[in-house]
């Protein structure tokens, strides 16, 4: 803490309960107001780009589930969609369905994680124990799936390792049709809520050509009222075969972005439904060499709709069963860059709420 | 003039804005990659994002060919939302030639730029502050270049004390 005039210079972190990793910011305040805040990242580089070019692809994927922690799966399934276009091959239609089962589900576990700990740090503590007790029944559902592997979603290159086990799909339908009204259990004690209104609204505004400039994506960008969603601009996987809605907000505020992720939920359950509903028949995984090589001078970027927004990875091929490079495309650093945008003129007591509205993951900001 | 995107190619329309500025365009595996001379990419960017609606710069990043001289190409992904549609950019780059930044055509380039000047040692002439972004700010080389060791190196630990562990830039501001 330094005294600068009429200034305060204070720094925030690296260790906090309100943030979900490492991460330092340094603010400038006059008085009760943030003048400018710094961000200061890489706490956690552990130079994972560099790993990704010692070993072939299909050995990389528990690598890729390290970028966010919360959401692995969304994480690999980019991974995986990259090296598939790479190598030419493509995943059977059992597996494109399931993996867009399973991306939706990992959404509802990263909003619901999300929910709960923003909803917390901003005062409200019964909605975590709501929404972790939902995200739990998420987490049952993929630790049956994979009998327990730990840091492992089932996702290859080519498809999936394997087919749902017996008794799985029903357990999936029970979760997902008692859902809507568990999530309305924990946006109960928020959504008309005077208290969170007065905590949100009008909050961190980011308005839609800031997030543009600035290469915001996902819920963060949509509640600024851009209607930009991969899932629908660009479908891979099953997103092209299911009906959804893309949730837009309107003031680009902490509220809307909260509605944002709330209704983004209840779409993503829409969406698992329906995959399980027209679930096709067939192989899981697609036929390839344990170490397919790359062909020579190729590359290729490949994005998808994660919780947190567009997560890609671009790949250079050598002619070998090795990326030559692999650089993942992190929705959390852009998002987070809109962090100084948001914070400004804002109190230094809504600064956790600041830091949650944009629900960035630290791991894949440093990599 | 080049007429509402999509009635002519895009670097057909480009040629006839920018001339000899791109050197190649490529389509493959329907990703469309525009080689363009270095000391033009500010210009190609701003002229992509103000007259083709390229509004979104999605992805900035380096790689590193140590037997290509230059050695580096610097690679960045555009896109177009209104036509829902994506460009690759492409520029070489050495050791000792800065790159013309792109924060002026997009704020998104600014953390980017310095991971790239951070991770392979390439300036970018233009960048507000270019430092190091995730790495301190004492740390010898650029570890993302093919001839840094996988294992690392002497200097893998930040200098203790006040800023030493934060790297990124803020340490002349103490």
């Amino acid at each position: 803490m330094r005294v600068l005039g009429e200034e305060l210079e204070l720094r925030f972190g690296p260790q906090h309960p309100a943030i979900q990793g490492v991460l330092v910011l340094r603010l400038r305040v006059d008085g009760d107001r943030i003048v400018e805040c710094r961000p200061v990242i890489g706490h956690l580089h552990r130079g994972l780009e560099k790993l990704f070019e010692t070993r072939p692809f299909g050995e990389s994927l528990p690598l890729t589930g390290h970028l966010d922690l919360a959401a692995p799966v969304t994480s690999n399934l980019a991974y995986v969609g990259a090296v598939e276009r790479l190598l030419g091959v493509e995943a059977p239609p059992r597996a494109r369905f399931l993996r867009t089962l399973f991306a939706e589900l990992q959404r509802i576990a990263s909003h619901l994680l999300w929910l709960g700990t923003h909803a917390a740090d901003a005062g409200a503590v019964p909605p975590f124990f709501a929404a972790l007790r939902e995200r739990d029944r998420v987490l049952d559902l993929w630790a049956s799936y994979l009998a327990g592997w730990p840091g492992e979603s089932g996702l290859r290159p080519g498809g999936l390792s394997h087919d749902l086990p017996e008794g799985w799909s029903e357990r999936c339908r029970e979760f997902l049709d008692g859902f809507p009204a568990a999530l309305a259990t924990c946006e109960g004690a928020l959504t008309e809520s005077r208290l969170w209104k007065k905590r949100t609204v009008g909050l961190g505004v980011l308005a839609a050509e800031a997030a543009v400039d600035l290469g915001v994506t996902g819920p963060a960008l949509r509640a600024s009222g851009v209607a930009w969603d991969l899932r629908r601009a660009r479908p891979c996987e099953a997103w092209g075969e299911v009906d959804f809605d893309v949730p837009v907000g309107r003031n680009g505020d902490t509220y809307d972005r909260y509605l944002v992720r709330i209704e983004e939920m209840r779409q993503a359950a829409r969406i698992a439904v329906q995959c399980l509903d027209r679930l096709p028949d067939g192989p899981v995984l697609a036929d390839l060499p344990p170490a397919p090589e790359a062909p020579r001078d190729s590359e290729v970027y490949h994005a998808v709709e994660g919780p947190r927004g567009e997560i890609g990875f671009y790949l250079v091929g050598d002619g070998t069963a090795t990326p030559w490079r692999c650089h993942p495309r992190a929705p959390s650093l852009a998002n987070l860059q809109a962090l100084p945008e948001i914070c400004r003129g804002e109190l230094v007591s809504d600064l956790v709420a600041l830091i949650g509205t944009l629900d960035v993951a630290l791991g894949e900001v440093d990599r | 003039m080049s007429g509402a995107p999509g009635e002519v190619p895009l670097s057909i329309a480009l040629r006839e804005e920018l001339g000899d500025a791109i050197e190649t365009a490529r389509t493959l595996q329907g990703e469309l990659t525009l080689r363009v001379k270095c000391e033009a990419v500010a210009r190609v960017c701003a002229t992509l994002r103000e007259r083709h609606g390229f509004t979104r710069l999605v992805d900035l990043c380096g790689v590193d060919f140590p037997g290509r001289d230059p050695r580096f190409e610097i690679v960045y992904h555009l896109c177009d939302p209104a036509a829902g549609r994506r460009v690759r950019v492409k520029v070489t780059a050495g050791e000792e030639t800065p790159v013309p930044s792109v924060t002026g055509v997009w704020r998104a380039a600014d953390w980017p730029e310095r991971e790239v000047w951070d991770l392979f040692g390439v300036r970018f002439e233009g960048h507000p502050e270019l430092a190091r972004l995730l790495l301190w700010d004492d740390f010898e080389g650029h570890p993302l270049r093919k001839d840094f060791p996988v294992e690392g190196t002497s200097s893998l630990s930040p200098s203790p004390g006040e800023g030493g562990g934060e790297g990124t830039g803020e340490g002349a501001g103490g």
